[in-house]
């Protein structure tokens, strides 16, 4: 393939790109490598903070109880931090890249701040990781004050957030730039424009960041005498869980992205998208309210406002792009003849692709699992029954690991072959490992929200409370659902691990794509790229599957909620 | 500009855009929507909320 050279207008930096064979799109050295970069220390964060996790899972596990405690919440402290922050945001970034640079024809804006920010970002994640694996530091994901944690704790955070705010700012650029150079026709693509959202709410997430971590830190240092508890939980909660929500932006923009690349399908409507996605920008943040839920000093009006009204019209949003991608996907698959019955078009679906199978697995798991028990835990009164509970570290390893992780997982099948331009080790083992992982993830899911709603707490070394002055109980089913989430825990690692060998193992030793590789067989079909990288929605959709599988999603998710509801009813018994 | 990028005829009069596209399409002003309103709502509300508590004696 040709490497060719563009001037940008009025750019005085002369840039190299070269013009993909799969998809038509140019593809600038600086973003490419900025990609891969990215891509790279995110997958090796995955692999460390993956196997912290089977640790605490094992120790919860009470048959096996791995660890000591000190170590435990150490451990869990390193597992938050490596993969929440680190895997998934290195990822985001390189989303981020490829959604501007690659989608839109374009170069980077400012590769050398491009690279600063990987830098900043690679550096704060190992002061951050140091601190906590020297053990004075194990105040867990959420590091509530006035538990405090070496200052360099809070440094490395700092600086991984300034490095990841950098890259954001790199991602507007380009958009400028782009619009600039007209470098693509009309508005943006959907899959830019959600990694657009996702980019709204890193900028809003890391200024709340800012706001809290660094008095934290002046704090750690002595400095500051004190940081009020409860401010620090709500300010901070501004950055933590606003981060879910670029999670969920960005993978949502990766589903679409799958289904235009993998089988062509565009979206139901664009108008309808993009304005789910708007939803998002105004109304998802404030969903950051339901970690106060519990915190008597805030008024049922601030709480009902945030967590329920102004945020059912960000689960809208969700739930609109639940039902366009299932539907893309329908019509697409109907435009190519699979139209016999209800479901021929889910069946015959391409199920052995590793990266349609990821991207569908989390989109059902995200929505049944996670949606559903978000909105559960959501729900001012009903919250109170899973408060603290392993129902919550339950229902986001529905979210962030069944959904984002798996999602990005699944994008990386095509990442390989279109951006490291190397052929996928071990495809049979790919063909599995999107399974694996999934039903491993959903396993310790449930089993971690069944063993919350018996009331087992989160972040707790030892259920049995064996040294305690006061003997605790809890049912049978409890302590089974544990060893259950330890064996799924186990198959998720497995899965886990298996990914990242076979990225790993792919781009080292994979063969290189050559022409004639891909002329034997194209990593996506031809004229796919074209949907993915421009505006348009598919023409007159057919759905009837879709809406059959809408409907089992609201009835369960409607007896769900009444069921806790009634679990509620019986907790003050009134007779 | 939005107009320009819509592809308004050569010459022709220039197509007037919709207000919500005008909004979808302009990146800047999506993001001082996306801090404005969560900094509104949760944190600065949420800021007097915790300074209204009154303090022990
Ligand atoms: C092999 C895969 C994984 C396993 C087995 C696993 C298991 C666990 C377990 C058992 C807990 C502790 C619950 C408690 O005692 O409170 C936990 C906590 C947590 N996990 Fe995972 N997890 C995995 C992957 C992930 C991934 C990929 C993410 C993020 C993308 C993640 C994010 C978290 C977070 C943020 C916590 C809470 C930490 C805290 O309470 O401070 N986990 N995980
Ligand atoms: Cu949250």
């Amino acid at each position: 393939m040709a490497v060719e050279t563009a001037e940008g207008v009025g750019a005085l930096v002369e840039e190299k790109y070269r013009t993909c064979p799969e998809t038509g799109l140019r593809v600038y050295a600086q973003a490419e490598t900025l990609i891969k970069a990215n891509a790279v220390v995110a997958i090796v964060f995955l692999a460390v903070g993956g196997f912290f996790g089977l640790l605490v899972a094992l120790t919860r596990w009470p048959a096996v109880h791995i660890l000591p405690a000190e170590w435990f919440y150490l451990v869990l402290t390193a597992h938050g931090a490596a993969v929440l922050l680190f895997w998934i945001i290195f990822f985001e970034i390189a989303i981020l890249y490829f959604a501007s640079a690659v989608l839109l024809n374009c170069r980077l804006a400012t590769p050398r701040f491009a690279w600063l920010a990987f830098a900043l970002m690679v550096l704060g994640a190992l002061v951050a990781t140091v601190a906590v694996l020297q053990g004075e530091s194990s105040v867990m994901f959420t590091s509530y004050v006035p538990m405090k944690a070496a200052p360099h704790f809070y440094l490395g955070l700092i600086l991984f957030a300034v490095g990841a705010l950098i890259g954001c700012f790199v991602f507007f650029g380009t958009l400028v730039i782009a619009k600039e150079e007209a470098t693509y026709e009309g508005s943006i693509p959907l899959v830019t424009f959600g990694a657009l959202t996702a980019a709204i709410i890193a900028i809003f997430t890391i200024a709340s960041g800012a706001i809290i971590l660094i008095p934290t830190f002046l704090w750690s240092i002595g400095y500051i005498s004190e940081i009020d508890s409860l401010t620090y939980k709500l300010v901070w909660w501004g950055m933590g869980h606003s981060s879910q929500q670029i999670n969920v932006s960005a993978h949502v923009a990766v589903w679409y992205l799958i289904a235009a690349l993998v089988l062509g399908a565009k979206p139901l409507s664009e108008k309808v998208s993009r304005t789910a996605f708007l939803l998002y920008i105004l109304f998802l943040q404030l969903a950051c309210a339901h970690h106060m839920l519990a915190e008597p000093g805030i008024s049922a009006e601030w709480k009902v406002f945030n967590t329920s009204y102004a945020m059912y019209l960000a689960v809208l949003g969700s739930m609109i792009h639940g039902m366009s991608i299932p539907g893309a996907i329908e019509s697409a698959q109907r435009r190519h003849g699979f139209n016999r019955g209800m479901f021929e078009w889910l069946r015959k679906a391409p199920w052995g692709n590793p990266a349609f199978a990821g991207m569908f697995l989390s989109l059902i798991m995200f929505g049944f699992l996670g949606g559903i028990s978000g909105v559960v835990l959501g729900t001012e009164q009903i919250n109170l029954l899973m408060h603290n509970t392993l129902y919550v570290p339950g229902h986001f390893h529905a979210t962030v690991v069944a959904g984002t992780t798996l999602a990005f997982m699944a994008v990386t099948y095509l990442v390989v072959p279109l951006i490291f331009r190397k052929e996928i080790i071990w495809k049979g083992l790919a063909k599995w490992q999107p399974y694996l992982f999934g039903i491993g993830v959903a396993g310790t899911s449930l089993f971690m929200m069944g063993a919350g709603t018996l009331g087992v707490s989160r972040r707790h070394w030892d259920m049995g409370f064996t040294d305690a002055p006061v003997s605790f109980d809890y049912p049978g089913t409890a302590y089974l659902m544990m060893g259950l989430n330890g064996v799924f825990a186990v198959l998720a690692t497995i899965g886990g691990l298996l990914y990242v060998l076979i990225v790993v193992g792919s781009v080292f030793f994979g063969k290189p794509r050559t022409a004639e590789a891909i002329a034997a067989s194209p990593t996506i079909p031809a004229g796919a790229a074209k949907v993915a990288a421009s505006y348009g929605s598919e023409e007159h959709p057919k759905l009837p599957g879709t809406l059959v599988l809408v409907t089992i999603f609201f009835v369960s998710f409607v007896l769900y909620y009444f069921i806790n509801w009634k679990f509620l009813s019986e907790v003050w018994p009134l007779s | 500009m939005a107009e320009e990028a819509q592809g308004a005829p050569a010459g022709g009069r220039p197509v007037r855009v919709p207000v919500m596209q005008r909004l979808l399409d302009n990146p800047f002003l999506l993001l001082f929507l996306g801090v404005v309103v969560p900094t509104v709502f949760y944190l600065i509300w949420g800021i007097v909320e915790v300074a209204n508590i009154p303090i022990a004696q």
